[in-house]
């Protein structure tokens, strides 16, 4: 099983390759753990339905592949119709849940997820699918890494959505009202910023910007309706060990986990790619209680 | 100063972050008196019981109980010790109704292993009761304690701190939101539980005819700092005490 | 009033019966024809509805589910999504020890299925009895050990890591050749025909769901029943009132896994056949109908996790198959719509709804009728 560890040290530019791989799929990670991260600092809100969002609009993406759209021509689409999506669902549910307590709002969206991803099933089938970007891969070393430039693309796109919505947060308006809500509802409220606009806007903007990480997932990796978990469990994985509120902590951490889980999948086999998502979940928290046990606080 | 204090702090200080909030403080306890904290808002007495019954770790300085240092310990294991707090924001299990609430808070000093499994006995029932009567609650002793008042609710945190035998009770604001026809009665049964069951108290109060009505030596802080201390009529006149409480600092 | 204060004045209470000395403060009010009629059911059941053996059956292991949710989830206040965690770490256990008592278990398991264990009947019952024990056992082990892990955790964190176990179990399992991986292992065949051993599981079903509920019925009347309803309403509180936090929610953890290994045993011998992703691990399936029928009968009481898992698994038995493949979206909503809105659950609305009925009392005119029955007594 571990005959591929050797291969890495024969032949050191696979590492390139798992390097670049994982940091490309880590990118997309960051875009779910800031939307996660973003729901929590502002609303209280713990959503498990954040991976189902990105797997979501992963399938929109395919779809309207197959009515002849570009995947990456589909993003502000996705984008738009996660964001009505996200707004519906904070009208129905999530509003109801905000000023209740932790595990209510854990629940409700647990419910949420499993509604999406059974719908996707009945609407799509449990087949793992890819949206096609008919775009050409790159050869390195000799054609021992290759780099496919969809990748490339979704990097580039990826980055490119993380700064403009951190622009969006830094300069606009709601921007502006959404931090002050993430501060102090209460003194937001007073200072006349309609707080149950902002909560909506921030939950129909995760709901986008997962949306819109989905169609990158499905572009440069697979989907699959019973999919969305992991990447919840990634998403929380990431914003646990970053902590809330720190940018440049939940990129250096979705990178890291994304190069991770390439690595492992490398060394041990495919198999346990998934696996090491929830093991380094179960890590994180372990170390997050040894670091709070030396403060004697507790992990709220 | 009596022969061993009860609880015996020495150049005891704790920071957050850079706000120093106590700042080598030391007091003493003496055992079956009451003693006061007093001190401005934001002066660290909070910050000083917490780091007394082990809520966070201080940095610097120590904490004997009965001669045994307690700063490295942790808030179950000190309570079990007898050193017990009430909470500023009052806290009792809300769901449940008073007798549960007391029943509930038996001491756990020597509860082994297997006594979680037992029932409770019909003279730690009539002990409930009895403490609930003390209180005033007896009433609305089959009431879910969060349908309570918020004076009753700190009566019942009382008792409930009565209930577990302390030797030592540090009381946060017992009278904070309290209508103030009661507080009379709840000065009258602090005196008692002092009195009749032999507790030492360390009470920290905002209410300047209380402490001065209840306590035999008060201590005051101000900025983190030990300010003065004294015997009532002592801080009561004592200018630098005066000028903390006026702003003049 | 005058009579209350001699009541409980210096006149200590005529201790002539045993129960005096007892309180019991969170006494089973039950009348004795509830459970009288709930065994009438479960005697009759397979004589007189044979063809519903096994999904009566299935309404015990559902009882069991959600009343093993319900000492941490509702109890405590630790609402835990990984529960099932114990479920399929009981059934692989008692697998490998049913297993491994007559033949070398990596050599069976890598005939993958080729090889089937055939056994008398006495081999069979000392294996099967065996792997239940040792589930049983095993499963207070993992309780302890991931206890202390998932138990510094609160809140979401809490959710999160329980789920994060039970999926990362799934996985793990998948992976390990020796147990068979994703593959699975096949039990050994029972040893007659198809009907009776469809009676015999229902015993053994029955048999674990109602020692489960006369287990916690009896710990919700000790002292353990008040210590992990207090951690529920508030632990710092416990804490600061010296109770042992951290023993109480070991014991609560243990306590559930025993009872989940034992029933994972007994499914895994009743469907002839363990794998991790569908009958060891059903994350989507039992994992989260253990919280949906808690939730949906009340979570926190003695009845609720019953008469929801009834509920639950009678209207699932009735509108399955008429839900066109929408049954798990229908699923989702119900917790959505349960959480949302009827968080308090059948039991909780009753007890708001007729709270005398249960012994809570609302106000001071309710204390003091309360009061006069008591002291008429």
């Amino acid at each position: 099983m571990l005959d591929n560890l050797d291969l890495l040290l024969i032949a050191p530019v696979l590492n390139v390759q798992l390097l670049l791989d994982g940091l490309f799929i880590g990118a997309i990670f960051v875009l779910a753990a800031y939307g996660l991260a973003l729901v929590w600092g502002v609303m209280n809100v713990k959503n498990l339905a954040q991976g189902e969002y990105v797997i979501m609009g992963g399938y929109f993406a395919w779809h309207l592949g197959t009515l002849g759209i570009h995947p990456v021509l589909s993003i502000p689409i996705v984008f738009a119709i996660m964001f009505v999506f996200g707004w519906i669902v904070y009208l129905l549910v999530i509003k109801w849940v905000i000023t209740r307590d932790l595990f209510t709002s854990l629940l409700a969206t647990f419910g949420i997820a499993l509604m999406v991803q059974q719908g996707l099933n009945l609407a799509y089938g449990p087949e793992v699918r890819t949206a096609d970007s008919g775009l050409g891969t790159h050869s390195l070393f000799g054609g021992l890494v290759t780099v496919a430039e969809i990748k490339i693309v979704s990097f580039v796109l990826c980055v490119l959505l993380a700064a403009s919505v951190i622009l969006f947060m830094k300069t606009s308006r709601m921007g502006q009202a959404i931090r002050a809500t993430a501060q102090d509802p209460r003194a937001a409220k007073i200072m006349g910023i309609d707080t149950e606009r902002v909560y909506a806007f921030t939950y129909a903007l995760n709901a986008a910007i997962c949306g819109a990480a989905g169609v990158l997932v499905a572009m440069v990796w697979v989907i699959q309706p019973f999919y969305g978990v992991v990447h919840s469990i990634r998403a929380f994985v990431i914003v646990t060990a970053a902590g809330l509120g720190n940018i440049p902590g939940v990129i250096i951490t979705g990178l890291g986990l994304g190069v991770a889980e390439q690595y492992a999948g490398f060394v041990l086999g495919a198999e346990f790619q998934q696996a090491t998502a929830l093991t380094l979940l179960v890590l994180v928290l372990i170390w997050r209680q040894i670091q709070l046990a030396k403060h004697r606080m507790v992990v709220q | 100063m009596s022969p061993s204090p009860m609880i015996e702090v020495r150049d005891v200080s704790k920071s957050f972050g850079g706000v120093q909030a106590n700042r080598a403080i030391s007091l003493n306890v003496p055992a079956g008196k009451i003693t006061g904290l007093i001190g401005p808002n934001g002066s660290g007495k909070t910050t000083l019981f917490n780091s007394i019954v082990g809520y966070h770790p201080i940095d610097g300085g120590s904490i004997r109980f009965e001669g045994r240092e307690i700063s490295a310990l942790r808030v179950p294991q000190i309570a079990r010790l007898g050193l017990l707090r009430t909470f500023q924001q009052t806290r009792i299990y809300s769901k449940m109704d008073c007798v549960r609430n007391m029943l509930i808070s038996v001491p756990h000093r020597n509860a082994g292993f297997t006594d979680m499994f037992k029932g409770y006995s019909a003279e730690q029932k009539d002990k409930a009761e009895r403490l609930l009567e003390f209180v005033g609650l007896y009433q609305k002793r089959h009431l879910v304690s969060g349908d309570l008042s918020f004076g009753q609710q700190k009566l019942l945190e009382f008792a409930m701190a009565l209930m577990n035998e302390p030797k030592v009770l540090l009381l946060d604001e017992p009278t904070a939101g309290i209508n103030p026809t009661l507080i009379n009665g709840l000065i009258d049964r602090l005196k008692r539980a002092n009195e009749e069951f032999g507790i030492t108290l360390l009470v920290i109060e905002h209410n300047m005819r209380v402490i001065m009505n209840l306590a035999e030596h008060i201590y005051c802080l101000a900025h983190g700092e030990m300010l003065a201390e004294g015997d009532p009529d002592e801080i009561q006149n004592d200018q630098r005490v005066i000028d903390a409480y006026l702003g003049a600092h | 009033m005058t009579s209350e204060h001699t009541l409980s004045g210096s006149k200590p209470l005529p201790a002539g019966s045993r129960r005096a000395t007892r309180f019991a403060h969170n006494a089973d009010t039950t009348p004795w024809y509830v459970y009288a009629a709930l065994l009438a059911f479960a005697i009759g059941a397979p004589f007189v509805i044979p063809a519903y053996t096994t999904q009566v059956a299935f309404l015990w292991l559902m009882i069991l589910f959600a009343l093993t949710w319900d000492i941490v989830g509702g109890q405590m206040g630790y609402n835990s999504l990984g529960n099932i965690f114990f479920f399929g770490a009981g059934m692989y256990i008692s697998a490998v020890v049913q297993v491994g008592l007559f033949t070398d278990v990596g050599t069976y398991t890598s005939a993958r299925g080729g090889e089937q264990l055939v056994l008398d009947h006495g081999d069979y019952f000392y294996g099967l009895v065996l792997g239940m024990g040792a589930a049983a056992i095993g499963c207070v082990i993992f309780a302890l050990i991931l206890g202390r892990i998932v138990f510094g955790l609160r809140g979401p964190y809490f959710a999160i890591g329980t789920l994060g176990i039970a999926l990362s179990a799934r996985e793990l399992t998948g992976t390990w050749e020796w147990i068979g991986g994703g593959s699975g292992i096949a039990m050994p065949v029972y040893p007659g025909l198809p009907h009776e051993k469809s009676v015999v599981f229902y015993v053994i079903l029955f048999a674990l769901a109602a020692l489960t509920f006369l287990c916690v019925r009896w710990l919700y009347s000790t002292r353990f029943g008040l210590a992990i309803n207090a951690i529920r309403d508030d632990e710092e509180k416990a804490e600061a009132m010296g109770i042992h936090t951290l023993r109480h929610k070991l014991v609560a953890w243990s306590v559930s896994g025993f009872f989940l290994g034992m029933s994972g045993a007994v499914f895994g011998n009743m469907t002839g056949f363990v794998e991790p992703l569908e009958v060891a691990f059903p994350t989507v399936t039992f994992g989260i109908f253990m919280v949906v029928m808690a939730l949906l009968g009340g979570k926190g009481t003695l009845w609720g996790p019953v008469i929801g898992a009834t509920l639950f698994h009678v209207i699932k038995e009735v509108t399955w198959t008429y839900l066109l493949g929408w049954q798990w979206v229908a699923l989702g909503l119900l917790i959505v719509v349960n959480v949302v809105f009827f968080q308090e659950g059948i039991m909780g609305w009753l007890q708001r709804k007729w709270p005398e009925r249960f012994g809570i009392t609302v106000d001071e005119g309710m204390s003091a009728g309360a009061a006069g029955r008591e002291a008429a007594r």
